[in-house]
């Protein structure tokens, strides 16, 4: 009565996330010793190294989970190959990510506010960013986050899939709500993300109970059994408990996708985040959240019987169908770079659903694929995002104003698309990265996005679903309107306002340096001299007294942004290695 | 997996280019960017870059040659200088290129048209190097997708290249254009042919998934393993109307042509060479050698429809072109009847046809080309670059040359005995009447809607008072003479003797016929081997054995 018996554990399945948990509480220890000018490095390292780590449990992982799924505690840790290949997806992201994340480019200072309590516009405020404090608890904190996330796709249990929910949304909350500039922005996003977050973790746990409730277990593989058998449970014979049940689960995890019509936090939070944490969050929550998803609907939708599983089937492609078009059609007319990614991803989640919709193992094997270039991609263009400013005019360059108190500061991220007009002249080797993240998401060949289309769009109408397949592909030429009007801003349109410039002008308006995203950090930010150009007349009195200008990357986001932009070439070109393995890893057993 | 038969000419012609355009990015990059505005290059500055990007294109020329000496010309029909090499196993697609006489015609149009792009674009984009810099290396980068697509042998290589080809051709319009609405045409171009590609690509996936799943393997996807599948009827049609409207938007085809006039008027004639000439030619060789092969039930259950909308091509772009008032819109109109020829020749399934089609790709390709380049050199010396028609006047007077070959070229275009297209014309109308007889009779006019508003544009601009504007234009200078020098020469050899080429086209056409399920119908028309009679005292005595 009285003997505890300790479960075997298998600790080294466990360990990929082990890793990353454990050197997260270990970041909050570091945090209270280390003095304070050591901190970012040792965080740094250490994130870094417990990243690395858990890829590299995951590489040693591989061969055994091919052979047999590893169960922990009867299920409460299931290690699949497809759970194993989204950690490895997920684990990828969040390195580059963190790499986004420590870029302090050429002016020194990283994208996350001194103290990330004061009250914005507060003299105390003011004191922290004269201080030149820093918010090194971020990487604690995208710790947590990844450790949940490398959770989430790799549990039987219902209830540990919550806890692991919500270890990766509590730190992604925090960590919204630290942007260093337009802090109200973020605060409010932070705000918005969290609200709607709690409710639609309300909504799964309802679904947890539900399902509870007709199986009498919260395991899934339970619940599988109990459709088999419906005699073993009290409530077995009411199979409705579970479909409702499952889509409220199933709506909890779209949310986290971002799929319509559980979108609507996708642009406000995507623009207010930090740049760096909106990149990591994009690409990783959505990877851990589909690998959730799968992980749900692909075992409990085996057990279903035809009629209940076609009623799953109608949701999933109603899902589809809004997402796509929500993504595409409202991405076509933002005017905010942050927005039109983030109506991108929404896009995105469409294609990803579409790919779902067969239930089946070539569906996964699309899914985990797609996920690798969606999640290259998306961190590159954020990446990109981070390193294109806006700096105060000085004086005699200010257009008639006189004098500006902060001359030639450095400002916020311009994330107007007006403003990125010309951005080709002034940083070409970003600008060409940008376009290729751009393409691979719009999906031309030649890009990792073809192949991953390729994919979702082959499952989709090997599952017999081609109308959405025509569908999607149908977004995909809207989708690609919006994408290539930003190339055309960047790369054809000149940078000075007032129509055509003539090629000897533009030819003047080359700074002699323009500092390339993949220099090595070297040089200061360069004089982009062009003012900056806007479409319209109307936006013009706004941002008269800034000009764009590219600040250079002191190392990390540029190594980043090169590791991304050769991953979604070879990806593209040479696939066959990466679809192997994901083929190896959509082995979807039990 | 591996397979190759002797030296891999088509590899070597499709990465020749692409070391080419490297090459000609990196010259004198760093020089020669003075703080002033024009560039004086020095000697590897920016303006060496041309040099390097002829001289690329050159040797891609002497490569060609070497294709055409490894070439049978006794086994036209089949693919020859094949090469397979494993490319995406999971998902069948395998690198696989090959060429029959009619590809290789195409190879060597694109290959020599290059050269001649560049040289006519020497003095283009304002004299800032730099820019020309970028455009010659984005034309040498669209030549390796252009021979690349012409040499595929795998449905899933051509789709990637179709695409990916986009891409290029739009930053040249869009980049590179001298129209005010470039950046709209550019769009519009890409949009256009993005929608019908993506429309393609559910059914490649579609065409795929039919083979048994038991059949599936690395090599599914080469264009052999798919031809001659058993297709659900349905299916078949459905996939046959996205790969058309696929092919019939990029040909252009009555009723999806309307980016083209765009197109061409915005972008630089070179541009539109290799755009109409080379790229558009995607459309019809894909007609030719996918959709036929790949649908030959639904070829045949489309074909009536496909003859009726290629007759009002025919005669819709002739009619428009002789309402244009700027000259490179007129030309693309003009493209929009020829193409319309094409169209009508592939979907006649007869061998006469068929044949004449496929020369006719490469006839139309020469003399839309020097229509294109001739016409640039004659806006190159207008004082305002002005391509309306009635803002010139007299221009033959202080320009001899340059009327000259405006007109053999044009009137190459109007299909005029003695020059290439009239050849490939009367193969498709002797081809088609066999089959289409009233399709025939109404398209017949074309031919002096062709006359019409190639002579009323030469008496235009070429004749009559010279108008002030144009008094001090020089004539054409050795560079300009090269260029329009080898087009009239290859129009005229293409016209006089085609005997040689015929051979390249003849057996590709059979093949085609065949794979559609066609047989050849008896002469119907005996005139009709009289009407050749002509042909044959210019000494074209291929023509009598053809009919």
């Amino acid at each position: 009565m009285n003997d505890f018996v300790a479960p075997p554990i298998d600790w080294a399945a466990v360990s990929p996330v082990l890793i990353v948990l454990a050197a997260g509480v270990l970041g909050v220890l570091l945090e209270a010793f280390v003095p304070a000018r050591g901190r970012r490095a040792t965080q740094l390292a250490l994130t870094l190294v417990a990243l690395a780590g858990s890829l590299v449990a995951v590489g040693l992982l591989w061969d055994r989970v091919q052979e047999h799924a590893v169960s922990v505690v009867g299920g409460s840790y299931l290690l699949t190959p497809f759970g194993l290949a989204v950690q490895a997806v997920v684990g990828v992201c969040a390195l580059l990510g963190v790499l986004v994340v420590a870029e302090r480019t050429t002016t020194g200072q990283d994208a996350f506010a001194p103290a990330a309590a004061a009250v914005p516009g507060t003299a105390y405020e003011d004191e922290t960013r004269r201080a030149g404090l820093q918010q090194t608890e971020i990487y604690p904190l995208i710790l947590f986050a990844t450790g949940g996330m490398l959770l989430f796709p790799a549990t039987d249990d219902l209830i540990v899939m919550f806890v692991a929910l919500e270890v990766l949304s509590l730190p992604l909350y925090v960590l919204c709500a630290t942007a260093r500039r337009r802090r109200l922005l973020s605060q409010e996003a932070a705000f918005k993300y969290f609200v709607l977050g709690a409710f639609a973790s309300a909504l799964f746990v309802f679904g947890i109970a539900l399902v509870y409730g007709f199986a009498g277990t919260v395991r899934l593989q339970g619940v599988v059994a109990v459709l088999a058998d419906p005699s073993v449970s009290p409530l077995g014979s009411m199979p409705a408990l579970v479909l409702v049940g499952l889509l409220l689960v199933l709506s909890g995890l779209l949310f986290k996708i971002g799929a319509a019509p559980f979108h609507a936090w996708t642009p406000d939070v995507y623009q207010g985040a930090p740049t760096p944490i909106t990149g990591f969050m994009a690409a990783c929550t959505k990877a851990a959240a589909i690998g959730a998803l799968v992980r749900v609907l692909f075992t409990l939708a085996n057990g279903l019987d035809p009629a209940t599983r076609h009623d799953v089937e109608v949701a999933l492609w109603a899902v589809a169908i809004l997402t796509m078009l929500v993504g595409t059609v409202a991405g076509a007319v933002q005017t905010d770079v942050k927005r039109m990614l983030a109506y991108s991803s929404i896009a995105h989640a469409g294609f990803l659903v579409v790919g779902l919709v067969g239930m089946d193992e070539v569906g996964s094997q699309a899914v985990l694929f797609y996920l690798l270039a969606y999640g290259l991609a998306t961190i590159g263009a954020f990446a990109v995002v981070t390193l294109v400013r806006e700096r105060t005019l000085t004086g005699d360059e200010a257009l008639g104003d006189g004098p500006v108190p902060d001359d030639g500061v450095v400002l916020g991220e311009a994330t107007r698309l007006a403003q990125w007009a010309g951005l080709g002249r002034k940083a070409p080797w970003l600008t060409a990265a940008f376009s290729l993240f751009l393409l691979s998401m719009a999906g031309i060949p030649l890009t990792a996005g073809f192949v991953a289309k390729f994919g979702v769009f082959s499952a989709a109408v090997e599952a017999g679903a081609w109308p959405l397949a025509l569908l999607g592909v149908l977004a995909s030429a809207v989708a690609v309107f919006f994408y290539v009007r930003v190339i055309v801003l960047m790369v054809l349109t000149p940078p000075t306002d007032g129509g055509d410039a003539t090629p000897a002008e533009a030819a003047t308006s080359v700074p002699a340096d323009a500092a390339g995203g993949t220099g090595t950090g070297s040089g200061g930010a360069p004089s982009g001299s062009g003012a900056a150009t806007l479409t319209g007349a109307a936006t013009r009195t706004l941002v008269s007294r800034t000009v764009v200008t590219v600040v250079g990357s002191r190392g990390p986001a540029a190594f980043a942004i090169a590791v991304c932009a050769v991953g979604v070439l070879l990806l593209g070109v040479l696939p066959a290695g990466a679809l192997d393995l994901a083929g190896q890893a959509a082995q979807f057993r039990p | 997996m591996t397979m190759s038969t002797g030296f891999p000419w088509l590899t070597v012609l499709i990465v020749w280019p692409l070391v080419a355009a490297a090459a000609t990015a990196l010259t004198g990059v760093g020089r020669g960017r003075p703080a002033g505005g024009a560039v004086t290059g020095g000697r590897f500055g920016a303006g060496a870059a041309r040099t390097v990007a002829l001289v690329g294109a050159l040797v891609e020329v002497a490569l060609l040659v070497g294709a055409f000496a490894a070439f049978d010309t006794g086994d036209a029909g089949s693919h020859q200088l094949t090469e397979t090499y494993s490319w995406i196993p999971a998902l069948g697609a395998s690198y696989a290129v090959g060429v029959d006489g009619v590809g290789l015609l195409l190879v060597a149009l694109s290959v020599g048209l290059v050269p001649l792009v560049i040289l006519a674009a020497w003095r283009e984009q304002g004299g800032d190097h730099a820019r020309l810099r970028r455009f010659l290396a984005t034309v040498l980068l669209l030549e390796a997708f252009m021979v690349t697509v012409f040499v595929a042998r795998d449905v899933f290589l051509f789709y990637v290249v179709f695409e990916a080809m986009l891409i290029p051709a739009y930053f040249l319009i869009g980049g590179f254009g001298q129209g005010p609405q470039r950046r709209y045409a550019a769009v519009k171009f890409l949009l256009f042919s993005l929608a019908g590609g993506l429309v393609m690509l559910v059914a490649v996936i579609a065409l795929y998934l039919q083979v048994p799943a038991a059949d599936r393997g690395p090599q599914t996807f080469l264009t052999d393993n798919l031809t001659g599948l058993t297709l659900d009827p349905t299916a078949e049609k459905l996939m046959f109307c996205a790969f058309f409207l696929a092919f019939a938007i990029k040909a252009p085809m009555f009723p999806v042509h309307s980016w083209l006039p765009d197109v061409t008027q915005n972008a630089t004639p070179g541009t539109s060479t290799l755009l109409i000439c080379v790229l558009d030619k995607v459309g019809t060789f894909g007609m030719l050698t996918l959709c036929l092969p790949l649908f030959p039930g639904a070829s045949r259950w489309a074909a009536p429809f496909v003859v009726v909308l290629a007759v009002i091509s025919i005669l819709y772009g002739a009619v428009l072109a002789i309402g244009q008032r700027d000259v490179l819109r007129l030309i693309g109109y003009t493209s929009v009847s020829h193409f319309g020829f094409i169209i009508l020749g592939i979907f006649t399934f007869t061998s006469l046809g068929t044949a004449g089609s496929g020369l006719m790709m490469l006839n139309h390709g020469i003399s839309t080309g020097a229509l294109f380049l001739v016409a640039g050199f004659a806006i190159a010396r207008h004082p305002r670059r002005s391509q309306l028609v009635g803002d010139y006047g007299g221009l033959r007077a202080v320009a001899p040359l340059l009327g000259g070959t405006f007109l053999v070229a044009g009137l190459s275009a109007a299909s005029l005995p003695g020059l290439a297209t009239f050849v490939s014309e009367i193969m498709v109308f002797l081809g088609s009447y066999a089959r289409w007889p009233a399709a025939v009779l109404v398209a017949v006019p074309a031919v002096v809607l062709a006359a019409v508003y190639v002579l009323l544009t030469y008496q235009r601009m070429f004749t009559g008072t010279t108008t002030p504007e144009l008094a001090g234009a020089r004539d054409l200078d050795g560079r300009e003479k090269t260029v329009a020098g080898v087009l009239v020469a290859a129009l005229l050899v293409l016209g006089l003797v085609p005997g040689p080429v015929l051979d390249y086209v003849r057996a590709p056409g059979e093949v085609a016929v065949e794979q559609v399920g066609e047989t050849d119908p008896p002469p119907v028309f005996e005139p009709a081997a009289s009407s050749a009679a002509p042909v044959g005292i210019d000494g074209r005595t291929t023509e009598g054995s053809l009919l």
